[in-house]
């Protein structure tokens, strides 16, 4: 249990050291907010499906989440390099704590970054449609973060080079992003988009961020939460398990 | 205290431990040595739980360290050949983080990082970020980390490596120090052949995976009919350069390691 504290702690002190990493987060998802929410916000509304910005920001806020989260697994590779993934790996504890700990620490960055989005777009642009909803919001995000911080966990833990990391990730980040119904409805849309949005983790948690902040639902809370539970659980183990098949 | 029975290891095809056996008393100062690439790093590795063995047995303080390790992991400290500090955080930070993963109580915790970080007189850099380090610091501070834990063996893997002679020289009264004072077996590799001589009550020399020569200094000598350990040494493993096998080291840990 302490070790677990002790490497979330870890985590997050680094973030907050590092003013780059904090401002940078930033920016990508205020500017897919604003040029996209902005520019395709009167044809969204002329096709008769009201408001963008509402529509969209739930989508921006997984998409922060999923970049930042996914993207975390590439400290373990540094780490690696580093040296400082030895210690960990020599030390008296159950490597799973260790994995979970590192985990449970940069979800909890990419959930914060995300945080300051919504915080940002809300004093700005975007009207939050119940304020009450917020800590679901919260533990919904949490959730996301969970599941794409251990997928790249898991990735960081059989990969070596971070090249490879970088173009992997990119491989796999892009279709999440895009299949996931964070730009465009699902609703009716093209069979294979929408089927490939069906197995899409962050399918389920945009609509379920939809649903809590803007009050457009297309799967349902129930629905969500029973899938995003499922994943995190799945991943996590799997995660563990590939990081306690390091070998140095 | 230490027990390695038919240790071997292939990376494919490549042995780079092959049916190695020793034994390491307690309060014992050993000394692992041999040419670059002969297997020093990776029996080390083996050793520390880091690296699984391809046949053998390891025991430390009898507990076989494939079947327990995390009981294992408890009983030693070890510094790496590279860096392994989190150069994001404090001196005093890498310390609380060690002492919280190896369960130090929290009531001792304060004391004794400030009693290691005295030792290796580095108290008053406590708060600095452990990238503003040179070289020698971070080697002190890895040392001051390693016995944090109050580990019955410290493992020290080329400690002296790139450190002028007065940190050298402080390095090895420490760590002699350590021996007298809290009776820690230490397992040590290095390439300064006069350091073993100096230091060590007992050695062994590993070369092409295989454990060619083991003894006291003198015995090592007497077997040779040297006068000197290098002597002894060249001697034993012959005189042409070693090429790295087996080990992976990027261009960019050849530069931290030069620093």
């Amino acid at each position: 249990m302490n070790a677990i504290y002790i490497l979330w702690l870890r985590q997050v002190k680094r973030h907050l050291r590092s003013k780059s990493r904090m401002i940078g987060s930033l920016g990508q998802p205020l500017m897919y907010l604003f040029a996209f929410g902005l520019g395709f916000g009167p044809i969204f509304a002329r096709a008769g499906q009201g408001d963008y910005i509402q529509f969209l920001l739930p989508g921006i806020i997984g998409m922060n989440i999923i970049f930042a989260s996914v993207f975390s697994g590439i400290e373990v590779i540094w780490d690696r390099q580093f040296g400082f993934l030895k210690e960990t790996l020599v030390a008296p504890v159950p490597r799973f704590n260790v994995m979970l700990g590192r985990t449970l620490g940069s979800a909890t960055m990419a959930m914060l970054q995300a945080l300051v989005v919504l915080i940002i777009a809300s004093i700005s642009i975007f009207k939050i449609n119940n304020i009450w909803n917020l800590p679901i919001v919260l533990l919904t995000m949490f959730l996301i973060s969970v599941i794409f911080t251990s997928l790249g966990t898991m990735i960081g833990s059989i990969l070596k080079d971070m090249q490879g990391f970088h173009l992997i990730v990119n491989f796999l980040i892009m279709p999440l992003f895009f299949l996931s119904g964070a730009l465009f409805p699902l609703k009716n849309s093209n069979i294979i988009i929408s089927g490939i949005g069906t197995i899409n983790p962050l399918s389920y948690g945009v609509d379920a961020l939809r649903q809590l902040l803007s009050g457009i639902a297309h799967y349902g809370l129930f629905l969500d939460f029973g899938f995003l539970i499922t994943v995190t659980i799945l991943f996590l183990g799997a995660s563990g398990y590939f990081f306690s098949r390091i070998q140095a | 205290m230490i027990n390695v029975k038919n240790l071997t290891k292939k990376f494919g095809e490549f042995i780079a431990v092959d049916n190695i056996s020793f034994e390491i008393k307690a309060g014992e100062i050993f000394a692992f040595l041999g040419p670059n690439g002969a297997g020093k790093s990776t029996t080390i590795k083996m050793i520390t739980t880091l690296l699984r063995q391809t046949a053998g047995e390891i025991h430390l303080n009898n507990t076989d360290t494939l079947k327990k390790s995390a009981k294992a992991r408890q009983f030693f400290g070890v510094v790496f050949q590279d860096p392994s500090l989190d150069d994001e955080l404090t001196a005093y930070e890498n310390m609380h983080l060690h002492a919280v993963l190896y369960h130090v109580p929290r009531e001792k915790r304060t004391a004794r990082i400030q009693e290691m970080l005295e030792f290796t007189e580095l108290w008053d850099r406590k708060d600095s970020l452990v990238g503003e380090f040179s070289g020698g610091m971070k080697r002190r501070l890895e040392i001051a980390r390693g016995l944090l834990h109050f580990p019955k063996i410290f493992f020290l893997d080329e400690p002296t490596i790139g450190l002028d002679p007065q940190t050298r020289n402080h390095m090895w009264n420490y760590i002699k120090e350590l021996n007298k004072r809290e009776g820690t077996t230490i397992f040590v590799t290095t390439h300064y052949m006069e350091e073993a001589e100096k230091y060590a009550d007992r050695l062994a020399i590993i070369d092409h995976g295989k454990i060619i020569a083991s003894g006291t200094v003198a015995e090592i000598k007497k077997q040779t009919n040297t006068t000197t350990l290098e002597e002894a040494f060249l001697q034993l493993t012959g005189h042409s350069i070693r090429e790295e096998q087996g080990a992976y080291i990027s261009p960019f840990m050849r530069m931290r390691r030069g620093k």
